[in-house]
């Protein structure tokens, strides 16, 4: 049995612990918002956080998973992923949007680690992320306007 | 006969299209509730009756009592913004609120819900969404608005012309009543349908022209939204395929106790296209296909290389091929000429690779068939489907789901996955649900590219430099031939669909000669984004720059000089190179080019500015420019874009399938090159005002970047690139 904690929630799953998280989150535990785009890790689509860290959950077998806090695009209620959620629909990111899960996972760990990126930060972090609707312009523009929005609320705090 | 047909509509009986009235507006029923398709999520067709109340006057949209419009998109939403387009030409007529319309995808219905731009058959292509509903959905909403407008003057005792619509709400000021489209539905499904409807004029425009929200962005964002990948259905099964290695070979023989043993595997089964390993889940028949162990006949298999094929269309081109375009007399001129150019153009194979593999979930049953597709081609798939299984068209039900992408993948006239699902459900216990899921690999290797093209061009220049005569011969694979679409589109012997581009170029040379070879291949191959415009636009916009360096003149300057006569076409041109500052002089290693390209009847220009560098190209920024007729969403309109010439931007710098002995050398995106976020330019876009009707942005963008990026790199380097992908020395 492997036993994981998913969005905060327990799961109990009678798998083979070599299978890949994607899988187990999309046909175990039912969450398909996390997508399968390759099977090797060069594309991002199935990105999802362990332990805060964005991982590709297809080449991650569920037994890695195991007493870490996995959280998914269903789950992901950080002030960094909410600013990013609300900057993608801002600024009309998606376009067939079926990697668009696996961006903003990449995204909302981005700003987590790094609140004011760089180019070059944005590059080195959602590089991993494919999207054959070339919609790289407003993802990049929509990272910076999250960080922006979350340093200004963060700022309110402060003040 | 119509109060009969709104009566009919409320005892639940189900009609057929049939009750038209205004030319293209099309009118029946769609019987399902709204509870059920939310239940279901988008695109389920159902066939539950009609929930009590709610008032759908016609195929297009329903209004519920809950003040909820539901517009029926008869299109795919693949990412180009088609269901944010379809609901704005309703909204806009019905005059509803942005707010209140929800979109869901319409079941495969040609009676109903066919593509005006092709005859019987509902489907989604050639960038003709908007164009062909422009006012078929208008006509939906406006009759809507008439009947909701009928309704209140008869409970207000009213003339219909004293009451005002305006963001879901009708009012008449003097007496200060009003209701909203909520509390209207029931009595206006009572109302006559209107034999004829008056549309706005383009001033009266509330929301086409505005940058309206998707309507896909808010369940895009959080993982909610539902691709054909996602469907979960009770006692479903997953399939996996063990395709042959090279295309033309057959299973000769195969060992599935392995497979058998792997924990989850319920079934093997062999299916035309090769062994199919039915499991509980994904990674158990996954795990099982891996586990077998198939021998392959590959007596009649395709063996070439890419590079044989290449060597084949040089042979192939010294021959004369089938004329496309003769004007003037182009031999003629051309021993007039003084001063010649020739050059020879080629691209590679292409695959789609859209972000979702292709997959298919498949339920047979004694009603018939029921699917769940990201489904571009509904009627073909459907015909497809109906014949395999010797059903009637309509006993195939289609759930037309979002599409993880599709680039013209999902459109193919051999529904070939499709038709893969079904042999596997066919095979399986009646009412078994099968979802096949391709992997990357599958996907990668299993066929439809965007064809290997080679172009042989030669042009003469009088002794004053003007162009006298352009030859162009065209050599590769005809995709339409042996489909349904070749009767209509290959004429004369030449499938339109391979030189488009070239034979229709708007160029002011009086003798032009282009011809055609459509060799065959056991290569499957389909229509790519923006079709024949892939390779067409690159060789023509790259030769015509050659020609004008010939002629010592500007590559701007010489094209408006023989666009003269084409003010679309110049239109963009001009705004483009405004915009990107043609003149201002670049740094060292650096360039720009320009190209200007037609496709769909929406016209574009892009100017690229690139540096070279130690080899390697970096497109630093992009401008474009786009005259698509009335902008109907400029938001959508620069997302496609910038998407499509970041699509044509991987094509032109990375993507390239190359055939060795047969095989696929490419597997997957780390050997398949695509473009990444380091690779896409700065974009701007300008969009040219129009009252012309609005024509499709899906593609137009994407042939255009090619010859502009390959131009760029001449004026950075001297160095001319006639190969996609370009590769500096």
């Amino acid at each position: 049995m492997i036993r994981l904690e998913v969005n905060g929630s327990n799961q109990v799953l009678d798998i083979d612990p070599g299978t890949p998280l994607l899988w187990a989150l999309r046909d175990h535990i039912g969450l398909t918002g996390t997508k399968f785009g390759c099977g090797i890790a060069q594309c991002g689509n199935c990105t999802v956080h362990l332990d805060g860290e964005p991982v590709r959950s297809c080449i991650t077998p569920v037994s890695e998973a195991i007493g870490r806090q996995v959280t998914t695009i269903e789950g992901l209620d950080s002030n960094a992923g909410k600013a990013v959620q609300a900057a993608w629909r801002e600024l009309e990111v998606v376009q067939c949007g079926y990697c668009q899960s696996g961006q903003i996972m990449s995204a909302a760990a981005l700003l987590e680690r790094k609140p004011s990126p760089t180019d070059a930060d944005i590059d080195a972090a959602m590089q991993g992320n494919l999207c054959r609707c070339a919609t790289y312009v407003r993802i990049r523009a929509a990272i910076k306007a999250a960080a922006n929005k979350s340093a200004q609320v963060a700022g309110r705090k402060m003040g | 006969m119509k109060n009969e047909w709104i009566a009919n509509l409320s005892r639940r009986r189900f009609l057929a299209a049939g009750v038209a009235s205004a030319a293209g507006l099309t009118l029946g029923i769609m019987p399902v509730s709204r509870a059920e398709m939310r239940k279901s999520g988008p695109g389920f067709a159902g066939s539950a009756p009609l929930a009590d109340g709610s008032f759908q006057p016609n195929a297009f949209l329903r209004i519920g009592t809950d003040n909820q419009v539901t517009v029926i998109s008869k299109h795919l939403e693949m990412g180009q913004g088609t269901y944010t387009g379809m609901a704005t030409l309703v909204a806009e007529e019905l005059d509803a609120a942005w707010e209140q319309v929800e979109v869901v995808g319409a079941p495969a219905d040609a009676g109903r819900y066919k593509n005006l731009f092709w005859g019987e058959a509902q489907g989604t292509g050639g960038s003709t969404a908007i164009a062909n509903s422009w006012q078929q959905m208008r006509k939906a909403g406006a009759a809507a608005r008439q009947m909701l407008v009928e309704a209140a003057a008869e409970q207000w005792q009213l003339k219909a012309d004293e009451i005002e619509v305006q963001a879901g709400v009708l009012s008449h000021s003097a007496s200060g009543r009003s209701a909203n489209f909520g509390e209207l539905a029931e009595a206006a499904a009572r109302r006559p349908v209107p034999e004829d409807v008056l549309l706005k004029d383009p001033d009266e425009f509330r929301l086409i022209g505005k940058r309206l929200p998707r309507k896909d962005s808010p369940e895009k964002t959080d993982g909610s939204a539902r691709f054909t990948i996602d469907v979960k259905l009770l006692e479903m099964y997953t399939a996996v395929v063990a395709h042959p290695p090279r295309f033309g070979a057959k299973v000769r023989s195969f060992d599935d106790k392995a497979a058998r043993k792997v924990k989850g595997v319920k079934q093997v089964l062999q299916i035309p296209s090769g062994v199919a390993v039915v499991a509980d889940d994904f990674w158990s028949a996954k795990q099982g296909r891996d586990a077998l162990q198939v021998e392959w006949d590959e007596n009649e298999a395709f063996k070439q290389s890419s590079t044989e094929i290449l060597d084949d269309y040089r042979e192939l081109a010294k021959r004369p091929g089938t004329v496309a375009r003769n004007q003037g007399d182009s031999g003629a001129a051309m021993a007039a000429a003084k001063k010649f150019i020739e050059a020879e153009y080629s691209v590679p194979f292409l695959a789609h690779a859209p972000m979702e593999p292709m997959d298919c979930v498949v339920r047979i049953d004694a009603s018939g068939c029921e699917i769940w597709n990201g489904e571009q081609m509904n009627t073909g798939d459907q015909m497809a489907v109906a014949g395999l299984l010797g059903l009637q068209p309509q006993q195939v039900r289609i759930n037309m789901l979002y599409a993880g992408g599709s680039f013209g993948r999902r459109a193919n006239p051999k529904a070939d996955y499709v038709l893969e699902a079904v042999h596997i459900a066919k095979m399986m216990p009646p009412g078994t649900p099968v979802k096949l899921i391709w992997s990357r690999e599958d996907d990668m290797r299993g066929g439809y590219y965007r064809p290997l093209y080679l172009h042989k061009l030669k042009a003469g220049l009088d002794g004053e430099n003007r162009p006298l005569a352009w030859q162009q011969r065209i050599v590769g694979q005809s995709i339409l031939a042996g489909t349904p679409f070749e009767s209509v589109m290959v004429k004369d012997g030449v499938d339109q669909t391979s030189v488009e581009g070239a034979a229709n170029m708007p160029y002011a040379l009086k003798n032009i000669h282009i011809d055609l070879h459509s060799p065959q291949l056991q290569v499957p191959v389909l229509w790519w984004r923006s079709v024949g415009s892939t390779h067409t636009a690159f060789a023509v916009e790259c030769f015509l720059d050659e020609l004008a360096v010939a002629a010592e003149k500007d590559p701007v300057a010489f094209r408006r000089e023989l666009l003269v006569d084409h003010p679309r076409h110049l239109g963009v041109l001009n705004l483009a190179v405004e915009k990107a500052g043609w003149d201002e002089p670049l740094g060292r290693n650096r360039g720009r080019g320009v190209a200007v390209h037609e496709s769909f009847n929406s016209y574009v220009a892009q100017v690229a500015e690139v540096t070279v560098r130690r080899g390697v190209i970096y497109v630093d920024r992009v401008v474009i420019a786009v005259d698509c007729g009335v902008p109907v969403n400029p938001d959508v309109i620069e997302a496609q874009m910038e998407g499509g010439m970041g699509y044509g931007l991987a094509a032109t710098l990375a993507s390239e399938l190359t055939f060795r002995e047969g095989r696929v050398l490419q597997s997957n995106f780390h050997d398949y090159q695509t473009l990444r976020i380091d690779q896409m330019p700065e974009v701007e876009v300008y969009i040219v005002p129009s009252t012309e009707p609005p024509t499709g942005v899906g593609e137009p963008a994407t042939p255009v970047i090619a010859p502009a990026v390959a131009n760029a790199v001449y004026a950075a380097t001297g160095q001319r690139l006639r190969q996609l992908p370009l590769r500096p020395a």
